[in-house]
């Protein structure tokens, strides 16, 4: 029960106090926007769900007979004639990576009202996220070229094309819904929906600028979970 | 609370103000409550009888729709049991039920029964009702995406129904859905039955996930003022652990479901090793069935603990009230459910003793399950020591509560004995295993919801359930569910296998011919019995007495809303400011046996209540 307004007023130290101070009413997150505090828990949930596709996907890389294919000449691009391992990937998570700065920067002009600014920064991010979910469809159109299905592959392992179609295109369809949100933010943000708190579409709720945060946050999230599908797919 | 702030009265007159002012003007410096952390919640009005019954935002709305759709699923599962029971009891009575049909009817049971009528009952019709009232709120923090939740709860209900009609028929591969055979000919609804239960399962996983978030986030950041954690209804603990307890299960089921989609449409296979099938060899190969085992069972065995703490929350509410008795070890009973969420974690494997994995997994998934037991158990002597010398009302939702007290422990008991891999692998698969589990997270559960139903309808409804016809209900529901599910203990240890058509001539079933005719004939009898609730609620709703204001004398913040039945808002113009726990009943030097949550110190300084 800290009341900072209170003077003189200290918390109990220790375990007690935090006990204290997170179960005293109303909120356990103080001032924390509702709407975050849920995007942080959805967040959570969604961890879960792509835990459960990497620990498959360990499982089954594990337990398959068959010869695993070496993901560095599988995944190589052929530049000015020399195939360069993980070239294409490389760019993508770079893409993807800065597409969170501009991200960063946009929540930061949204509090400071620059609507302008803000609404720009959530175009680049947009756009961003576009040139990742291409240059992934076109990844996706080179290995189908290769030979490579959900159900087999010229290279080994047949789950191999299994996982990979299936967790990237997951995560894929997580980056595209962020590009569509992006897109409406965007229109919302130039728009002034925020500055003038213009009631939403559906939720009838009132807008502000911690949208963007919330937005931000889960493209934060989805650009977070890449580095470990990076990890797992490209350098394992 | 209070006396924390004894001396820094400069700053309570701007603050401290109670709903049911003594009217004394200032009031005294005890009933200091802090200022409000939240800003007045925003509500959306209906406007049109769509937006106010159909796609309507009040989450009270929202809870009967969750309500009576479950209520709709859960007697299509009855009926099928039914139909299970006649082949059963009565092998070849009833000629259309075929084999095939028998295994649809016991997947179908099982799915429906655990997954779309207890789990949206406890969280979606309780949850959405209780939990903004309980904890003082005027609605959920997103009423728009908790609408939402609930259509897309009904999507999935109309496509796991639809699954009924197309070729095939549904689902016959057991409600555990085992790979390899589940999506193999010759296990019924192979096509697309199965699919059709992957997707309704996919969408009520994105449907509880849109309400989930909004159970946690109201508990958790939109309490009124007053209301710390540790002074909420152990009905809104149970909701909000069960409810944390399936954000982090639902995904595995989320994930092996789409896993199994496309190795049914794709072909890929996760789950499908190299298989013969009449010397053929399959295009399927090199994937592990075990791990759809544990994908299933990590959502699986939370999942009982889902339906059970909503159980045990509301339980411990009803019994307090009606025993007139502050619930005993508050604090333990809050802790124990939070302490059985978590280790609802560790225990999934003890579903897969026999399923070949590493014995030294066994030994492991057996000593969580037998430490589960003690929080376990304590709940129960809690349950059982505030029953004791208290002011028992003997009425109908008290002999709910017993009923749900004594079928919880027994089969609380037989856990212990199948937890243990020894005793458990040559009981696995038998008629014990059904036992068990229909008398801990079937019976026991339904137990409370009956109870919940007598109890919050006059909040509901406005109006007052027959007891007499009450006490009908229960106790020929309770007398029959232990004539179904007692023998059947014994069925097992003779054993008889579950999920067997047939029992044709077997040797041991010279004792179990008899039995089974017995059970079945209880299970129709029990089924129907429902009836009486159904002609009740019709009987009330016609001639029925008009429930007067807080007809339980309950303490909690439910009953003191604005009006009964509680309007779109729930308290009015002003939020009720909460002073104390809802267990303040028969505290001593008090005029009534109870002490609502809103009374303020000051009003009752010649009590000894004591600090919450």
């Amino acid at each position: 029960m800290s009341d900072p307004k209170i003077e003189g007023f200290e918390l109990e130290k220790g375990f007690r106090g935090m006990a204290k101070d997170t179960g005293s009413d109303q909120t356990m997150f103080k001032g924390v926007h509702w709407g975050k505090a849920m995007m942080w828990i959805f967040l959570l949930s969604d961890t879960f769900v792509f835990s459960c596709f990497l620990i498959a996907y360990m499982k089954g890389r594990a337990s398959t007979p068959a010869e695993w294919p070496n993901p560095s000449e599988v995944f190589a691009l052929e530049a000015f004639g020399v195939p360069v391992p993980l070239l294409l990937i490389a760019l993508m998570t770079f893409v993807l990576i800065t597409s969170s700065g501009t991200m960063a920067l946009a929540v930061k002009y949204g509090y400071e009202r620059n609507r302008k600014m803000c609404g720009y920064l959530i175009l680049a991010t947009a756009l961003g996220g576009l040139t990742f979910v291409g240059m992934q469809a076109y990844e996706w159109s080179k290995l189908i070229h290769e030979g490579v299905r959900p159900w087999e592959n010229p290279f080994g392992a047949a789950q191999f094309g299994s996982f990979f179609f299936m967790i990237t295109g997951f995560h894929g369809t997580h980056v595209s819904i962020g590009v569509i949100f992006l897109f409406i933010y965007c229109y919302k943000v130039f728009a002034g929906h925020y500055d003038e708190g213009k009631r939403g579409w559906f939720t009838k709720m009132k807008g502000d600028y911690v949208e963007v945060e919330i937005l931000g946050l889960y493209w934060h999230f989805v650009d977070l979970v890449w580095v470990f599908i990076f990890a797992f797919f490209y350098l394992w | 609370m209070s006396d924390e702030y004894e001396n820094k009265s400069s700053y309570q007159a701007q603050s401290s103000e109670t709903i049911s002012g003594t009217g004394s003007g200032v009031s005294p410096d005890i009933d200091y409550v802090r200022p409000a952390e939240n800003p007045e919640q925003d509500l959306y009005h209906a406007h049109s009888f769509i937006e106010k019954w159909v796609f309507c935002q009040d989450a009270k709305v929202i809870g009967v729709q969750y309500f009576l759709t479950a209520v709709f699923t859960g007697v299509v599962g009855l009926i099928l049991s039914w139909l299970m029971r006649l082949q059963l009891g009565f092998p070849g009575l009833a000629g259309f039920i075929t084999a095939e049909h028998y295994y649809q009817f016991v997947t179908m049971h099982g799915m429906i029964m655990v997954v779309y009528f207890l789990t949206a009952l406890f969280l979606g019709g309780f949850g959405n009702y209780l939990i903004p009232l309980m904890v003082g709120a005027r609605d959920m923090v997103f009423p728009y995406v908790n609408m939402l939740s609930f259509w897309m709860f009904f999507v999935a209900v109309a496509v796991l129904m639809a699954s009924f009609f197309v070729p095939g028929g549904p689902t016959g591969a057991g409600w555990t859905l085992y790979p390899p055979q589940t999506i193999l000919e010759g296990t019924p609804g192979h096509g697309w039955g199965i699919l059709l239960m992957l997707i309704s399962l996919s969408l009520f996983v994105i449907g509880f996930t849109m309400g989930g978030l909004n159970y946690m986030i109201t508990i958790l950041q939109a309490r009124t003022r007053g209301m710390t954690l540790m002074r909420m209804p152990l009905t809104v603990w149970g909701i909000f652990t069960a409810t944390v307890l399936a954000m982090l299960a639902f995904p595995a089921l989320l994930v092996s479901s789409i896993m199994m989609t496309l190795d049914k449409l794709l072909g890929t296979s996760f789950f499908m090793p190299t298989i013969l099938k009449a010397g053929e060899v399959l295009e399927y190969g090199g994937g592990s069935p075990i791990l759809f085992q544990h994908l299933f069972w990590f959502f699986g065995h939370p999942e009982v603990y889902i339906v059970a703490l909503p159980a045990f929350g509301i339980v411990s509410d009803l019994i307090s009230v009606h025993a007139r008795k502050n619930i005993f070890g508050y604090r333990m009973m809050v802790w124990a459910i939070v302490g059985i969420g978590a280790l609802s974690f560790f225990v999934w494997a003890h579903h897969m003793y026999v399923s070949g994995m590493n014995p030294w997994f066994g030994f492991f998934f057996a000593s969580t399950t037998l430490i589960i037991a003690v929080p376990t158990a304590m709940k129960v002597y809690n349950w059982i020591l505030t029953l004791w010398r208290g002011n028992i009302r003997i009425n109908t939702v008290m002999l709910w509560c017993l009923g749900f007290i004594v079928t919880f422990v027994n089969g609380g008991i037989t856990g212990i004995f199948l937890g243990n891999v020894s005793v458990d692998v040559p009981l696995s698969d038998t008629y014990f295993v059904v036992a068990h589990f229909h008398m801990v997270m079937g019976i026991a559960p339904l137990m409370v919801i009956m109870g919940a139903i007598y109890h919050w309808f006059p909040l509901v409804a406005g109006k007052m359930l027959d007891e007499k016809l009450g006490k009908w209900h229960f106790w020929t529901t309770f007398l029959g569910a232990y004539s179904i599910y007692f023998p059947m203990h014994y069925l097992g240890f003779i054993g008889v296998p579950r999920r067997y058509y047939e029992m044709y001539d077997s040797p041991y079933m010279t004792s179990g011919v008899g039995l089974n005719e017995f059970i079945s004939t209880a299970a129709f009898i029990v089924g129907a019995a429902q009836l009486i609730l159904v002609f009740n609620i019709v009987k009330t709703m016609k001639t029925g007495k008009k429930a007067e204001k807080n007809p339980w004398k309950a303490n909690s913040l439910e009953w003191f809303t604005s009006t009964v039945p509680p309007e779109h808002g729930n308290f009015g113009e002003r939020l009720p400011v909460v002073h104390r726990w809802p267990y303040d009943y028969n505290v001593p030097g008090a005029e009534e046996d109870y002490l609502p949550q809103t009374a303020a110190p000051s009003e009752v300084a010649h009590t000894e209540v004591e600090k919450t």
